[in-house]
């Protein structure tokens, strides 16, 4: 579904993406990890058109889609959302997630009816007419989801919809975005909160200073000794390890 | 629907004033408020639903009035046909600055500030060239005739004024349901999360510039046919501009009735002051000027948002009743 | 090709205008360099301080340039109150908040003073006003040749205060780094307060030099607005070294408009100036954005 090659981005001297090679298939839910400023958002970035890649190639669906506008990559059916969530503040959480729906549906009825829709799918119906900037973290990031949602996509990039919530209600999200995924639309997330990684992902990779170090499984990715260094620096792997054998 | 009778309604109750006030000098007093309506609604399309503040609305204003004034005057064209021309030329003025603003990224206060200057240069083009009569302005023979969109009674001018205002209306009514508007909205707010939905940014907001350029032209050809005498300090100046904008934000921006409210807020202060004061020149100005600065400091977002429950956000409230019914239904 | 003995005298008027309306987009630069603000108000501010030269003139029979004493402090105290009592309150997050309300500032102060004072042009009688001097064969006014002076003199002061004081340093360093500055004790609103002010203070500056060879009337500022804001553009904005030469680029632009298009036409260099470089080169030629 979608195959990233070579992709590269620089900002001034430092290289933010550096070479990513990605294939994602049609289907299920994976995941894109590592530490901070590893690189993620700006691949999504990349990815989604927001930023030019400086090197590499973007195909979706069979599709070279690199360096085009985002609203045109939106178009075609691969979405993302925001880390820094970006409601249309002032506007109902009805009147957001209808301007996704309206990627598809030119009647005004038709896509205030398909918001409500779909806010029902991420659990916001009881806020339709409140200001999406009146809502929490956690609503707000659900709106983040609905509004992408409701434009019918194809691949779904998720960034850290979590960040930010308490444990409970990252378990009320996991069983929302498990049920995007079955109504047939593919999933690549952000994230940094590990269990869901580990709950909801068929598939990993892990990034780090903008080049993809590991990739697998996410079970066996949590054991790999290059991504604990990436995450909790250079020695600490050896260091864990004897730590078991002396347990 | 109820938006619609409301609009309805009060341009119908417009429409009849003619026929109740004798007076040509209270019905050109209401005529100048619904000239302000106008053109403070064409601004708001672009720069209270879309965003984009302009300081050089007189642009499109200008453009509208010359055009239908030259095609009399050097061609002879007949001024109907040139009120068509008058206003497609001003929106396509509104979509050409905004493919060459917008293209080239300009936002917020450059935008606003590139518009005046253009219509700066529209001024001194105007001032330099002679088929638009130079610095003397350009007349226009009389001849009160509806074929020659003159009119003996001021109550001609009246309906004809009326019957453009209430289109403008009308086409924002429209928006205000429609995906254009959604979209427009959505770009308002946030830019790039109306990209992440598909949205095409720039082209929403050329829409909305040749939409609010249409209907300042067209207020320009009024403003021809009316007075039958232009220059270009009074196509292409600050007045209308400021005005313009004025009216919107008084009023309320980004609202249906907004404009309207600011138009006859602002007029019935007007006259209040002459009153108090005679006629001081400058006076007017000194009020609105304070208007405006006490409106940005204290209420943003306008006069309609006093009545927030009332016009402005008349749709929202109503969306939230029809809910609690269908919910009381299903206990 | 008109020879040199047109063109020399057209750019030297050119340049001695051009570093006037540098004086003018001094204030203008400071202000959006420091507080990121743009200043609408500006040419109706110049009106006022052209007015306080002439009635000093008038009343007291002050020599323009003795009004230098003045002025300046008064337009100082004047834009210091204005940032703390109406602009600072204004933004709401919103930029084109702050231009609304200097527009509304300008029209206020603009038709107060036609209220006050009519739409009459006046003018002020020197006995230098009409001397001139003589450069490489033009004759230049002297008023001007000393107000070419003052706006490189005030530039370098400014330049040096900015660099050597205590409170030019604030200014800088809140220009550059806000919360940072805030962390380490700089009272921001203070220092915007007084960059508004020194800004409005320079346009005092400016009034007294201008008012020898020029002229107010209510409506006077409005011919400098574009024109300064043209200059700020030009020159990278928060530049000072940039509006002085921009200032100059400018005159010297008008002064040859004028001489091949007529007065009236000469003036659209300047707003396609303005127009281009904020489409292509935002930056400004020589400056960088902040």
């Amino acid at each position: 579904m979608l195959e990233v090659t070579a992709l590269t981005k620089r900002f001034g001297g430092l290289v933010a993406v550096d070479g990513v090679n990605l294939s994602l298939p049609a289907g299920g839910i994976s995941a894109l990890i590592g530490p901070n400023g590893a690189g993620k958002t700006t691949l999504f970035a990349l990815i989604t058109g927001f930023h030019r890649p400086d090197g590499g190639c973007v195909r979706f669906q069979g599709r070279d889609v690199t360096g085009e506008k985002p609203f045109r990559i939106a178009r075609a059916g691969m979405v993302r959302t925001f880390q820094i969530v970006q409601p249309f503040a002032g506007q109902t959480v009805r009147e957001n997630i209808a301007v996704g729906a309206h990627m598809h549906l030119s009647d005004r009825a038709e896509a205030l009816a398909r918001a409500e829709e779909v806010a029902r799918a991420v659990g916001l119906s009881d806020r339709l007419d409140r200001d999406a900037a009146d809502l929490t973290v956690a609503g707000r990031k659900r709106l983040e989801v609905a509004r992408a949602l409701a434009t019918d996509p194809k691949l779904l990039l998720l960034d850290e919809v979590m960040a930010g919530l308490n444990p409970s209600e990252i378990r009320d999200v996991i069983p929302v975005i498990r049920a995007i995924r079955d109504s047939g639309v593919t999933i690549l997330l952000i994230e940094h909160v590990m269990q869901a990684v580990m709950e909801l992902s068929d598939h990993a990779w892990v990034l780090n200073q903008g080049r993809l170090i590991a990739e697998g499984a996410p079970r066996a990715l949590a054991a790999d000794p290059a991504v604990i260094e990436a995450y909790l620096g250079h020695g600490m792997a050896e260091r864990l390890a004897k730590g078991a054998a002396h347990a | 629907m109820k938006r619609l009778a409301v609009l309805v309604a009060i341009f119908a109750g417009l429409g009849l004033l003619p026929l109740l006030v004798g007076s040509d000098f209270w019905l050109n007093a209401i005529m100048l408020a619904l000239f302000s309506a106008l053109i403070g609604q064409a601004w708001n399309i672009a720069g209270g639903y879309a965003g984009q503040f302009s300081f050089g609305h007189a642009l499109f204003f200008g453009i509208g009035a010359y055009a239908v004034a030259v095609l009399q005057v050097d061609l002879g064209i007949n001024p109907w046909l040139g009120m068509l021309v008058g206003g497609a030329l001003g929106a396509g003025a509104g979509a050409a600055l905004g493919w060459l603003t917008f293209r080239y990224g300009l936002r917020g206060s450059y935008f606003a500030l590139v518009t005046l200057a253009f219509a700066e240069v529209f001024r001194i083009l105007a001032n330099s060239t002679p088929f638009t009569g130079a610095g003397e302005g350009i007349l226009i023979k009389l001849n009160p005739h509806p074929a020659m969109l003159q009119f003996k009674a001021l109550s001609g001018y009246y309906w004809l004024l009326l019957a453009l205002t209430f289109a403008c209306f009308l086409s924002v009514w429209w928006l205000e349901r429609s995906r254009l508007g959604a979209q427009m909205l959505a770009v308002r707010d946030n830019e790039d999360a109306a990209a992440a939905v598909g949205v095409d940014a720039f082209a929403v907001k050329l829409k909305a510039m040749a939409l609010s350029g249409l209907f300042m032209g067209l207020a320009g050809v009024f403003y021809t046919q009316r007075y039958l005498y232009l220059d270009p300090g009074l196509a292409f100046g600050p007045t209308q501009s400021v005005e313009a904008l004025l009216v919107a934000i008084v009023g309320g921006i980004g609202t249906l009735f907004g404009p309207l409210l600011g138009a006859f807020a602002l007029h019935l202060l007007g006259e209040a002051a002459q009153t108090a004061l005679g006629d001081v020149p400058g006076a007017n100005m000194v009020i609105y000027g304070t208007v405006l600065v006490v409106m940005v400091l204290f209420l943003p977002r306008g006069l309609a948002s006093l009545g927030k429950a009332g016009l402005g956000k008349a749709g929202g409230r109503r969306q939230g009743l029809r809910r609690r019914k269908r919910r009381a239904k299903d206990a | 090709m008109p020879d040199m003995t047109i063109l020399w005298p057209a750019i030297l008027n050119g340049v001695t205008t051009g570093a006037l309306y540098a004086l003018i987009a001094l204030g203008l630069t400071l202000i959006y360099g420091v507080l990121h603000i743009i200043n609408f108000a500006h040419g109706a501010l110049l009106m006022v301080g052209l007015y306080a030269v002439y009635f000093l003139w008038r009343f007291l029979g002050l020599d323009p340039y003795v009004s230098l004493l003045i002025v300046p402090p008064l337009m100082f105290a004047l834009g210091y109150g204005l940032q703390r009592g109406l602009i600072t309150r204004a933004g709401h997050g919103r930029d084109e908040n702050i231009l609304l309300v200097t527009l509304g500032l300008s029209i206020i102060l603009e038709n107060l003073a036609l209220m006050a004072f009519s739409s009459d042009t006046q003018t002020v009688d020197t006995a230098y006003g009409f001397s001139t001097l003589d450069v490489l064969g033009a004759f230049v006014p002297v008023p001007k040749v000393v107000a070419f002076g003052g706006a490189v003199a005030t530039a370098l002061a400014l330049w040096a205060f900015m660099a050597r004081t205590d409170l030019g340093r604030a200014i800088r360093a809140v220009a550059k780094e806000k919360k940072g500055a805030q962390l380490v004790g700089i009272d921001v609103n203070h220092v915007y307060a007084m960059s508004f002010g020194i800004g409005i203070g320079v346009l005092g500056i400016a009034a007294c030099l201008l008012m020898p060879s020029y002229y107010v009337n209510p409506s006077v500022g409005h011919g400098f607005v574009l024109i300064a804001f043209t200059i700020v553009v030009l020159g990278g904005m928060g530049s000072f070294v940039g509006a002085l030469i921009g200032g100059v680029i400018i005159g010297v632009v008008e002064a040859l408009g004028g001489l091949f298009l007529g007065a009236s036409l000469g003036q659209i260099g300047i707003f396609a100036i303005f127009i281009l470089i904020l489409l292509f080169r935002p930056q400004g030629l020589l400056g960088r954005l902040q």
